[in-house]
């Protein structure tokens, strides 16, 4: 048994919960992977806040076209049925409520579902926001993509975010390499463990109140 | 008869008084006018306030006007990147001002001025501290931030095809910020690979409508865009 899940499997995992037919944001970083884990055939539609619905993956080397970009300004590909639109639309697209999910990295996570993903806070640092407010609060659900501790061990997860957030009670449900958690007007639900984690070790590790929804006891006997 | 239609960069860009505000579009290097920002250099305006989603990639285009020290402000979104050297040089110096906009509202502040909206309410950055000192309303139970339009003196906007009476198309996510930056400005200028015969535009694809635009100048096939084949290697970065 193992800790958790590596960046990859994460990606696979989240891909499993988009439904065929969902327009889907994918921030840039490690949320980006789900694209490459989305299952084939199922016609899923990733919009890029750039200006594009219908987004394909990256192109093959000697065919990078410098006006297909995403948010990440790396090249893409265009596919069947893709569109494009200006920036205002396109914002637009999100605060509208008009894309199903999205997924990004954070700093930290509140129990109440506050996201800070923006900007440390650090007096010399340079702050850079793009669409990270936008895509917060615009789509149905706000998922997070992120390792359940920092380098450093603290837990992402906490009671209130210490850095400048980046939108009030947002995310919806947060993937972490530990566990699954659902935000609710209860608090937290861990509604998956991963490895051998158990709701203990999340408890100590997050220090949060945390409620049981993984049916890890039921399903015990069939993980091992 | 009316023609748009400039025969140079130099000649597009003259008359850019010092301490303009000046819209550039593009998304990173994606519809950035680079050709435009090249004569704005080679002129000797100053003193400007730039508007563009980021502060400049790499050396060239934006960044080096950023670099040039004639620009006493941006305002922008995202200005911290991999290859922002020169913004971040500049910054650290004390040497420019920084507006940090949220990208979906600095989109829909240049609409706004565009379309003739006094203000608008909207719920991105609400909390948080973009939002700091301004307007907030809870309208049927959501809160929202009130913002402001932003216009522009002149924008330089990026675009594939043009006519004379300055019907525009772009091409792929290059078209970004080129709508919304064509109608908020005084005057636009825009660069297009290619002008065009008056009516071979399709009028249902036309995207900005000339009325948006004042000049337009061609400045030929990009050389890092061939056949749809990367060729070049500045954009690889």
């Amino acid at each position: 048994m193992s800790a958790g899940l590596d960046r990859a499997a994460l990606a696979a995992r989240i891909a499993q919960d988009i439904a065929e037919g969902s327009v889907v944001n994918l921030g840039i970083g490690a949320p980006t992977l789900i694209a490459d884990a989305l299952p084939a055939g199922l016609e899923i539609i990733l919009h890029t806040e750039n200006g594009m619905l219908g987004m394909g993956p990256r192109p093959a080397a000697g065919r990078i076209d410098p006006d297909l970009l995403n948010a990440g300004k790396q090249p893409v590909t265009e596919l069947p049925g893709a569109s494009y639109f200006h920036h205002a639309d396109s914002f637009g697209m999100m605060r509208g409520g008009h894309l199903d999910i999205c997924v990004l990295g954070a700093f930290q996570v509140s129990e109440h579902g506050d996201l800070a993903n923006w900007h440390t806070g650090a007096p010399d640092a340079i702050p850079a926001v793009g669409g990270a407010m936008d895509l917060a609060i615009g789509a149905k659900h706000v998922w997070v993509m992120t390792d359940l501790l920092t380098r450093d061990g603290a837990s992402k997860l906490v009671t209130e975010c210490t850095y400048p957030l980046t939108g009030v009670r947002c995310v919806s449900r947060v993937y972490t390499d530990r566990a699954v958690f659902d935000v609710t007007a209860g608090g937290l639900v861990v509604t998956e463990l991963f490895g051998d984690t158990t709701l203990d070790d999340l408890r100590e590790l997050a220090g949060l109140e945390l409620r049981d929804a993984s049916g890890r006891h039921e399903n015990e006997e069939m993980r091992s | 008869m009316i023609s748009k239609v400039h025969e140079n960069v130099l000649e597009a860009v003259s008359g850019i008084a010092d301490g303009s505000t000046v819209m550039i579009g593009g998304f990173g290097r994606a519809g950035q006018p680079v050709e435009l920002i090249d004569a704005l250099l080679a002129g000797s305006a100053t003193a400007l306030t730039v508007v563009s989603n980021n502060a400049g990639n790499g050396d060239a285009g934006l960044a080096a006007l950023v670099g040039s020290g004639r620009v006493a402000k941006i305002v922008c979104s995202f200005p911290r990147q991999v290859d922002s050297h020169v913004f971040d040089a500049v910054y650290r110096a004390g040497r420019i001002e920084l507006e940090l906009v949220p990208q979906g509202n600095l989109a829909e502040r240049i609409r706004a001025a565009g379309a003739g909206i006094g203000a608008f309410y909207t719920p991105t950055g609400f909390g948080t501290l973009v939002a700091e000192g301004k307007e907030t309303r809870s309208i049927d139970g959501r809160d929202y931030v009130l913002e402001y339009p932003l216009k522009a003196d002149v924008a330089l906007i990026s675009a594939l095809r043009g006519d004379r009476w300055g019907n525009l198309v772009y091409r792929g996510t290059s078209r970004n910020f080129g709508p919304i930056m064509a109608a908020a400005a005084a005057t636009t200028i825009a660069q297009v690979d290619e002008v065009v015969e008056l009516g071979s535009l399709d009028p249902e694809a036309v995207v900005t409508p000339g009325l948006f635009v004042d000049r337009v100048v061609a400045v030929g096939e990009r050389p890092w865009l061939r056949d749809g084949v990367f060729v070049g290697a500045e954009a690889a970065s």
